[in-house]
């Protein structure tokens, strides 16, 4: 058997969220990925944030594609449903979960392998469409569940494990996001979990497509001088945006006490997220200066992190579609099926 | 005076136009079948286009059949040759003794005609002109005019025209007047300068009855209306494009909440086939029911995700509305030639169910089917059609809808079976009969979740990649399959009138031509008891059937008999037992083309062999 399961063990004093769920129910089985996965942080931060959120766990739908990064739904939210479909196709299996029950909140989970190659047209397709979701991209820059080639985020220039040098141009997903219309963009890095958190609690909330390039170093083949998605490069090249906690109705469940100038975003729902703002000239509403503040810091070698755009009014698909606020998994023969009657109309108007 | 005596016949032949391909004729044509119809006589007609918008020719065919054959016959009556292009073509394809119908405003060299034929000009575009200024009226109204010269010729009731571009046209008196107009035109100079009627007559039956006329792809729609799909989501392509446009128009008239207005379905035209089923798959996994359609290459590209759907156990439903291939193939010609890749698509061992309609009536009730299938045994269910029935007005029994009819949603968990403390394993066969429970995402707080994955797993879905384990679960999905075969409509059988050795398993759209060709056979003295196969996995009335003739022909619309093949591999039967009769040139099947390679066969069986007769 390859799977392991968790033993079942609750600390009575174990902190409990508004809902009284303890961080426990937010896990799911132990995770097979190699030991210091960036992946996994990614995975306690999903955690976190759910946690922090007091989402009910088994309102949550996570659905990814093929990969190590997809493989982590499994690792989290195990009373919740998990779909690990086909390389690359998460978008659209998601799309369609979406359309069919409104009411759950959707986590899609993807690798850059997935999402920038065999699923780009899928990534994109699902962010123009505005689905409701959360899509988070584990980013590594390489394949590594099957075990080390470039993948379509690796930086030209940077180097294989082996040493080989990549010399196709990387594809920004967050760039991407934003040309087409995402409504929440964020990056974020593996290790950084006090602004990976907020940022994932953010999308969470976030009604439209929200979506997140996490930078996540792969131990095994993309954590070595001349990567630039190991733990030292994000490091030493982070420049962050913002850093933000996510106000619920209720009190802020974290309160940072860090200096800097505080921007209350308000987004559809009624949910704020408290910006802390770095650069004090950073507007998270302006989608054009965010494409350029990224594009400039591109050009020096830096990787910007924090939220970088929300639209706090997005309207999500089922908005443009026109569908009834009931789930549409939820009608029954008597709500969709015209009848008789109307077959006979319709027959008459046929002859 | 025509060298043969000029063809005559009431209320039974075929007239073809011959148009080009973007000249507004296609409205007219179809009027033109639809006056037939009001005259209570059945027609049969088909639309012969190319995958192209404009300029190429296409051509509308229309067979008058007061017997109600639906099947093409074959052959022409009278040509309505409006396309220079083609004309040498379209002359030499009329039968002898039919007629010729042409434009006579510029005159054609005699070597252009044939002696054998009867040969009617009317001056359309000069009428045309000196009526309109507007070159695209006289374009038009051109198609109205010659179906007003038709109506004098073939002695139609020129009312029963009137109303239907009355009907056609409410509420927008200008384009109805100068329909009229034009089709009086067209009429009143054929009155007077040609000798009307000719041989070939439409004479006013009542052989229509209570029957719709209706295209395949629209009542599939309708039923996934009925059917209760909440989701369709599509990618263009001919000839399943329609499918989905009907499906959103029925959905606009028949699915709107009458409070908010709001929409009680979600249509999304995906980016590509692989999207369009992840929705599909998506949707289902959620517990909508969804559907998509397509054609051949579509289902080439949704092949890894219907390996998921089978794998995985999750109900889809995909509309094959089939069309020539391999590859792009003959995009705008009709075959039967996806069974095996359909049958059997994806990698590893799978197998799919198959409906197979004969006709818009039953691609109605399949498609609604489908859908209760699809739950039921929570895998992907393909509806074949194909362009023939897909794309063609035909005339159908009314379609019927039982009120008391509930949706089938299978084997579904719900939170209060879990609260009972009722054993919930995904992959469980807890019935014996190869299909597990399921249970929607968001059911129950802490019981009955779930990981949904196409990598091997146990009873419990939990990843395995154990060698027993896997067998398992390959082995219940057999299981499954095979209480599929109980679920899915059975085969039809008829008996010939005589006794008789011979059998012949057809179905889909081959079944009107194989229903009027029993008749020539017949006729030939050649008696067969016929199956029509509507489903896969096959009934074991099937082997029966075939097992009780000394063999039987399988009559189907592609090259490599693939239906032939699906009932040798899967129920073991000698190839030699099974006589394919393949026709797949891209036109429908006839009933002529069955009746002469049956016939012919049936003939050679019926001459003693040499050896025999000396010896
Ligand atoms: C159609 C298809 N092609 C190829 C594969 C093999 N494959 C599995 S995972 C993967 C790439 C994974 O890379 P990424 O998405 O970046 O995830 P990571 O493992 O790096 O987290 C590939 C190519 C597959 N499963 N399916
Ligand atoms: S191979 Fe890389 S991405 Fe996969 S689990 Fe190991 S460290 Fe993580």
């Amino acid at each position: 058997m390859t799977y392991i399961a968790k033993p079942k063990f609750h600390h009575p004093g174990l902190e409990k969220n508004a809902l009284g769920f303890i961080h426990r129910d937010y896990e799911g089985k132990i995770s097979t990925l190699c030991a210091g996965c960036g992946h996994d942080s990614i995975t306690a931060s999903i955690i976190e944030a759910c946690f922090e959120l007091s989402i009910e766990p088994h309102r949550v739908a996570k659905i990814s594609g093929i990969g190590c990064s997809s493989k982590t739904p499994d690792y989290f939210l195990g009373n919740s449903h998990g779909f690990n479909s086909v390389h690359g196709r998460m978008p659209s299996v998601l799309t369609g979960a979406n359309l069919a029950n409104r009411d759950l909140i959707y986590l899609g989970v993807s690798g850059d392998g997935d999402s920038a190659s065999i699923g780009f047209g899928q990534f994109a397709h699902s962010i123009r469409r505005g689905v409701n979701m959360a899509y988070i991209v584990e980013n590594n820059g390489v394949y590594g569940l099957t075990k080390g080639q470039f993948s379509a985020t690796a930086d030209r220039g940077s180097k294989s494990k082996k040493g080989v040098v990549n010399t196709d141009n990387a594809i920004d997903l967050v760039a991407i996001a934003l040309q087409l219309g995402a409504t929440y963009v964020a990056r974020s890095f593996s290790g950084d979990k006090s602004q990976l958190v907020p940022l994932i609690a953010g999308a969470i909330q976030h009604r439209g497509a929200a979506f997140i390039d996490v930078i996540s170093p792969c131990i095994a083949f993309n954590n070595h001088a001349g990567s630039t998605k190991s733990f030292d490069y994000v490091r030493e090249h982070n420049d962050a945006v913002n850093r933000l906690d996510v106000i619920t109705g209720r009190d802020p469940i974290t309160v940072d006490y860090a200096p800097g100038t505080v921007q209350i975003v308000e987004q559809h729902d009624g949910t704020k997220l408290a910006l802390r703002k770095i650069d004090a000239d950073y507007d998270p509403h302006d989608r054009l200066g965010a494409m350029t503040f990224l594009q400039k810091h591109a050009a020096k070698g830096q990787i910007v992190t924090g939220l970088l755009y929300v639209d706090p009014d997005a309207e999500d698909l089922h908005t443009h579609l026109n569908t009834v606020e009931a789930p549409l998994n939820r009608l029954d023969a008597d709500a969709l099926c015209p009848g008789s009657a109307a077959l006979e109309k319709i027959n008459a108007s046929l002859r | 005076m025509p060298d043969k005596k000029p063809l005559s016949s009431v209320n039974d032949f075929v007239v073809r136009f011959a148009n080009v391909n973007g000249s507004g004729s296609a409205s007219a044509n179809e009027l033109f079948a639809r006056a037939v119809l009001r005259h209570g006589v059945p027609v049969s007609p088909r639309n012969i286009f190319p995958s192209n918008i404009q300029g190429l020719p296409t051509w509308y065919e229309v067979r008058v059949t007061e017997e109600g054959h639906l099947g093409a016959r074959g052959g022409v009556d009278m040509m309505v040759a409006m396309n220079p292009q083609t004309w040498d073509k379209d002359v030499a394809g009329i039968e002898p003794g039919g007629y010729l119908f042409y434009d006579s405003t510029k005159p054609m060299p005699s070597s252009k005609f044939r002696d054998d034929i009867t040969v009617i000009g009317v001056p359309l575009t000069a009428i045309a002109n000196s009526t309109y200024t507007d070159p695209r009226q006289r374009q038009l109204f051109k198609n109205i005019i010659y179906l007003g010269a038709l109506c004098a010729l073939f002695d139609m009731d020129p009312k029963l025209i009137e109303q239907l571009i009355g009907e056609q046209y409410k509420g927008k008196e200008k384009l109805l007047s100068s329909n009229v107009h034009a089709l009086h035109l067209g009429r009143d100079w054929a009155l007077q300068n040609l000798k009307c009627p000719i041989g070939l007559r439409i004479k006013k039956a009542d052989k229509v009855g209570d029957r719709i006329f209706i295209e395949g792809n629209s009542a599939a729609a309708l039923g996934a209306v009925y059917g209760g799909a909440t989701v369709c989501a599509w990618y263009p392509i001919t000839p399943s494009s329609s499918v989905a446009e009907a499906f959103t128009s029925h959905c606009q008239k028949l699915r709107h909440d009458p409070e908010t207005g709001k929409a009680k379905y979600a249509i999304v035209q995906g980016e590509d086939e692989l999207a369009s089923i992840g929705i599909v798959i998506g949707a289902s996994w959620n517990g909508a029911r969804a559907f998509t359609a397509t054609s051949g290459p579509g289902i080439s590209l949704m092949t890894e995700f219907i390996g998921l759907s089978y794998f995985a156990e999750i109900p889809a439903v995909i509309m094959n509305i089939q069309r020539a291939g391999p590859s792009t193939g003959m995009p705008t010609r009709t075959q039967q030639c996806d069974i095996i890749a359909c049958a059997y698509a994806s990698h590893g061992d799978t197998k799919h169910v198959l409906l197979f309609p004969e006709d818009p009536a039953e691609a109605f009730e399949f498609a609604a089917a489908a859908f209760d299938l699809a739950e039921r045994l929570q895998t992907v269910i393909f509806l074949m059609l194909d362009l023939d029935i897909g794309m063609n007005h035909r005339l159908s029994r009314p379609l019927k809808w039982d009120d008391s009819r509930q949706y089938d949603r299978g084997k579904i968990m719900t939170a209060e079976m879990l609260d009972e403390g009722r054993d919930f394993g995904r992959y469980l066969d807890v019935d014996g009969d190869g299909i597990p429970y399921r249970t929607y995402p968001g059911t129950h707080p802490t019981k009955g979740s779930f990981f949904t994955r196409g990598t091997s797993r146990d009873r419990y879905a939990r990843y395995s990649e154990e060698g027993s384990v896997y067998a398992d679960n390959m082995q219940r999905l057999v299981r499954k399959f095979e209480t599929a075969q109980d679920l899915v409509p059975r085969p039809l059988q008829a008996n010939a009138a005589k006794p008789t050795k011979y059998g012949v398993i057809y179905f889909g759209s081959t079944a009107p031509a194989m229903d009027e060709a029993i008749g020539l056979l017949e006729a030939r003295g050649h008696q067969l008891d016929r199956m029509r196969i509507r489903a896969f996995p096959f009934h074991s009335s099937v082997a029966s059937f075939i097992a009780d003739h000394d063999f039987v022909y399988v009559v189907e619309q592609n090259r490599d008999g693939q239906l032939r093949q699906l009932i040798v591999n899967e129920n073991g039967i000698d190839p030699v037992r099974l006589v394919p009769i393949l026709h797949y040139d891209g036109t429908p099947i006839t009933a002529r083309f069955i009746a002469n390679a049956i016939g012919d066969h049936q003939d050679h069986l019926k001459v003693t062999p040499l050896r025999k007769a000396v010896s």
